[in-house]
């Protein structure tokens, strides 16, 4: 197809710079090359960006000075924001921006636009280089006794093999136990929570114990153990509030289906775990009509008028059941702890 | 040049000293004259590229500010609103980037914005690499370095989007405990390993801090060195056009042309970065609050590119099994597994596949238009379109408020067209490009449609044909025709059994299915036929232009055969253009 790609035609020998310029198309003359009038017009449209951009930054430093952090803008569109920040994006976007357009415009009027060819080369080495390697392969197998000494040999990748295994032992200290995490196993752990017998639910955020009249029919409480107050972590307490969170609803005795033991409920109100059975987030959104809890995250629906059976998605378990019941001053408390694991499930888990 | 300046003898010098210790101007003469093509879908990886760079620099500087600690401190910024509120320092310090340091917003912003199109540019540029064949040899390894990338790509956003730890970051590692919980056998023990203990503990932002800072970006700067190097020594592929062969490339010089405008290109990427992260807000941690693991806002949303593994945990019917003392979630293996691991196993090994099953192994330097590879561009329209399904579930709670539908509803449809709608991706992009090929042959047998139907002085109505532009030709003819391979003979003519006689019809099958239905390139004879058949047409036209305006029916559109007259055609063509 050399008539059809007429490229053949040329002289090709490869110049000194490796490539040869293309004369097989024509080639249509820019303005900026004929015109010297548009060429120095497209030198001054460079050097303005060029210079622009050196203005933006001197912008830049103003608005670094200038303008206190705490004010806010409104901008059509963006809505309220910081004026600093837009002042400072602005500036330094448009001055980096402009070295850039200035350098392309540059490139597009003023640089040759003219088509070059260069050849490839096959990715293959020359036979030569081949059989010299090889030969230096088998030289160095010969001298080193590689292929002699078996037991040498064997041992040394014995050795590459097992001296990994320090490296990797010295991992295990990424988890270093609690006291009480002392001796028990990860599936240990997560199985049990802060709740125990006769344990005072108080509401999430006050930790003031809550009574059954506080919560009416159809309302939900974010609640927590008694203690999560005493636990004191690094990070505060979220590690048990993670197990422990739970949910108080309460609805009419009768419209409640099905419980996971009997008489777990307290006149009404249900308790219930707070962190997801599929990947662990915490839930919140119930629909009282329903009675239906829908976790945020992949919308797992659990109806806990019926023991808080998964209805839809992805989670596989129900959500564990908190058995309550009030103490001698009328406050709600925990009967135990959870009777399974809250949250996800694990492999231990059976 | 005939003038030396002060400072080109000082470079002079330098590059003399330079080479006199490492004998750069070797690498120098062979290289500043490098010829690149020219094509816009080359810069959508060197938008990846700059986003990269931007995003490390930026990063240096959120690194001299953020503290990646989850000791409980009280906020006292100048955030009003969470003022004298429990936290982990690390949240802190993320405000106080946002709020007390000056250009610090600007700064998260930049980088979380160049992160968002770093991936992105990444993932478009392996469409365009995937859709026009680039993967071919001899640029398998750099397919394979280019599908590592991608993978670090989305393990580098998302270890920085779970850093600042507000609530959303933390709700986005409390998923990925969850899962990480779930794996078999080990789970449990490496969630309490990675995380210290339990979940949230006191030790991952620290850990994840140096995963993101140190160990994915070094990762990704070696790949990256890498793919370039690769780029570089096996020059880049071009698309076909005149006088573009695969034993050639076409385009600019690396000096000055090429590095002018990659060099320009840089700042433009990066001066839109700083825009965008001065004008659009991007993650305002300051809305979520600290992360607290019994708290979640609802249509919490990952980064876009976490989003389809998001949807594939939506859309999984909620399988699990228990039996003696274990359990196996399914509902978690399968999409959070099994599924990314299937899915980046396909994408890495898809060239291996194509080669393997076309018996293919020519070098290929010269781009395939996506319509003459039918089953390639098949595969990859079925699998974006899966993609985007999965993508579609991670959204399901915000399409099903914005749109008033039931989630339900929206993850059954989910649940059935991801087995229904790729197929059919499948069969309508090969249609469409054998369409699209047929049209192509139309046009080397015939020339263009014109639309212009002329009655001929004794009556004859005919539809007037023009012939191609030599662009045009060399671009369609550029379409090579592969016998798909033969079927294996069961013995050979001695009567001993072919032992590859079944890996041979396999073969055989899938070379006919992936080659069978393309359209054949007509004859070179046919091809000169056709297009004189359409000069001829144009001639017929001719004088009509003594009526009208030679503009509007100029007729033949460039040279299309290399023959005599047709250039002058042209020239008379530029002519008449520069007159006007």
């Amino acid at each position: 197809m050399t008539d059809i790609t007429p490229h053949g035609g040329h002289d090709q020998q490869p110049a000194k710079l490796g490539y040869s310029p293309r004369a097989d198309i024509e080639h249509r003359l820019r303005l900026a090359d004929t015109d010297p009038k548009a060429a120095r017009r497209a030198e001054r449209q460079v050097t303005s960006m060029f210079l622009l951009s050196m203005v933006f930054v001197v912008l830049f430093v103003v608005a670094y000075i200038g303008i206190d952090p705490s004010t806010e803008v409104y901008i059509p569109v963006f809505g309220l924001t910081s004026a600093l920040n837009i002042a400072l994006g602005l500036t330094l976007g448009l001055a980096i921006f402009l070295i850039g357009a200035g350098a392309i415009q540059w490139a597009k009027k003023l640089m040759p636009d003219v088509e070059v060819v260069q050849q490839r080369h096959d990715q293959l080495s020359p036979d030569s280089d081949t059989q010299e390697a090889a030969a230096n392969y088998e030289r160095g197998k010969e001298e080193s006794g590689f292929a002699r000494f078996r037991m040498l040999r064997r041992t040394l990748i014995g050795a590459l093999i097992v001296f990994p295994i320090p490296l990797v032992i010295m991992l295990k200290d990424l988890w270093v136990p609690t006291p009480e995490e002392e001796g028990k196993s990860p599936a240990d752990i997560l199985s049990t929570t802060l709740w125990t017998a006769d344990m005072r639910i108080v509401s999430d955020g006050t930790y003031k114990p809550v009574r059954p009249e506080d919560l009416p029919v159809g309302g939900l409480i974010s609640a927590v153990p008694a203690d999560l107050q005493e636990v004191e972590e690094l990070q505060g307490n979220l590690n048990a509030r993670g197990k422990a969170a739970i949910i108080l609803v309460r609805m009419e005795p009768d419209e409640i289906r099905a419980q996971q033991g009997d008489g777990w409920d307290y006149q009404g109100i249900l308790a219930y775990s707070k962190i997801c059975t599929h990947v662990g987030c915490p839930i919140a959104l119930y629909e009282q009509r329903t009675h239906h809890l829908l976790c945020p995250c992949h919308q797992s629906t659990f109806d806990l008028a019926d023991a808080g059976n998964v209805v839809f998605g992805p989670a596989a378990r129900r959500m564990p059941q908190l058995q309550i019941g009030v103490d001698a001053e009328g406050y709600l408390v925990a009967k135990s702890d959870f009777a399974e694991p809250v949250g996800p499930s694990f492999w231990e888990r059976g | 040049m005939t003038t030396t300046s002060p400072v080109e003898k000082a470079g002079g010098a330098t590059a003399q000293y330079v080479d006199k210790r490492i004998g750069s101007n070797k690498f120098l003469s062979r290289n500043l004259g490098k010829v690149f093509p020219d094509h816009w879908s080359f810069m959508l990886g060197e938008i990846a590229l700059y986003s990269f760079i931007v995003v490390l620099l930026t990063g240096v500087f959120l690194t001299l500010w953020f503290k990646p600690s989850m000791v409980e401190v009280v906020y006292d910024g100048s955030y009003v609103p969470l003022q004298g509120i429990k936290m982990s320092e690390a949240y802190a310090s993320a405000l106080d980037i946002s709020f007390d340091v000056r250009g610090g917003m600007l700064l998260r912003q930049m980088h979380h914005w160049a992160a968002l199109i770093f991936v992105a540019a990444m993932a478009v540029h392996m469409f365009r690499v995937f859709f026009t064949g680039a993967f071919r040899k001899p640029r398998e390894f750099n397919w394979l370095i280019g599908v590592g990338l991608t993978t670090l790509g989305l393990l580098a956003g998302f270890s920085g989007y779970s850093l600042p730890d507000d609530l959303l970051s933390g709700t986005g590692l409390q998923i990925a405990r969850g899962i990480m919980q779930a794996a078999p056998i080990v789970g449990t023990w490496a969630a309490f390993l990675l995380f210290g203990g339990e979940f949230p503990g006191t030790d991952f932002i620290s850990r994840l801090y140096s995963v993101h800072i140190l160990l994915i970006p070094g990762l990704i700067l070696g790949l990256v060195t890498a793919h370039l190097m690769l780029v570089w020594t096996q020059k880049h592929t071009q698309f076909p056009g005149p006088g573009r062969t695969n034993d050639n490339v076409v385009g600019y010089p690396l000096l000055p042309v090429y590095m002018a405008k990659a060099g320009g290109f840089f700042f433009i990427v990066f001066g839109i970065i700083a825009l965008v992260g001065g004008l659009v807000t991007i993650n305002p941690i300051w809305i979520f609050g600290p992360f607290t693991p019994d708290q979640v806002s609802a249509g919490s949303q990952p980064d876009w590119y976490i989003g389809f593994l998001d949807g594939a945990l939506r859309m999984m019917p909620n399988w699990e099994s228990s039996f003696w003392g274990i359990t196996i979630s399914w509902n978690i293996i399968i999409p959070a597994m099994i599924l990314p691991g299937l899915m980046f196993t396909a994408l890495g090994l898809y060239p291996f596949l194509e080669s393997w099953l076309t018996g293919d192994k020519r070098e290929h330097n010269l781009l395939d238009r996506p319509r003459n590879a039918p089953v390639r561009t098949g595969i990859g329209v079925m699998a974006i379109t899966f993609y985007a399904l999965l993508w579609v579930g991670g959204a399901n709670d915000i399409i099903a408020t914005a749109f008033d539908l039931s989630i339900n509803s929206i993850i059954w449809f989910l649940r059935v067209s991801i087995f229904i709608l790729p197929p059919i991706a499948f069969v309508v992009t090969k249609r469409i490009c054998l369409g699209l090929q047929r049209r192509d042959r139309d046009k080397l047998l015939h020339g263009y449609e014109s639309g212009r139907v002329l009655r001929l002085p004794h009556g004859e109505f005919i539809e007037v044909h023009q012939p191609l532009s030599a662009k045009d030709l060399a671009v369609i003819t550029a379409k090579t025709d592969v016998a798909p391979l033969p079927a294996p003979e069961k013995a050979d003519a001695d009567g001993v059994r072919n032992k590859h006689y079944r890996i041979g019809t396999l073969r055989h099958r899938l070379s006919t299915a992936f080659f069978g239905d393309n359209v054949a390139r007509p004859t070179d004879a046919e091809i000169e036929a056709g297009q004189h058949h359409a000069e001829h047409d144009a001639a017929l036209e001719a004088p009509l232009h003594e009526y009208e305006d030679a503009d509007q029916i100029s007729p033949g559109r460039g040279g299309a055969l290399h023959h005599p007259g047709m250039a002058e055609t042209n020239a008379e063509q530029m002519d008449e253009r520069s007159q006007h």
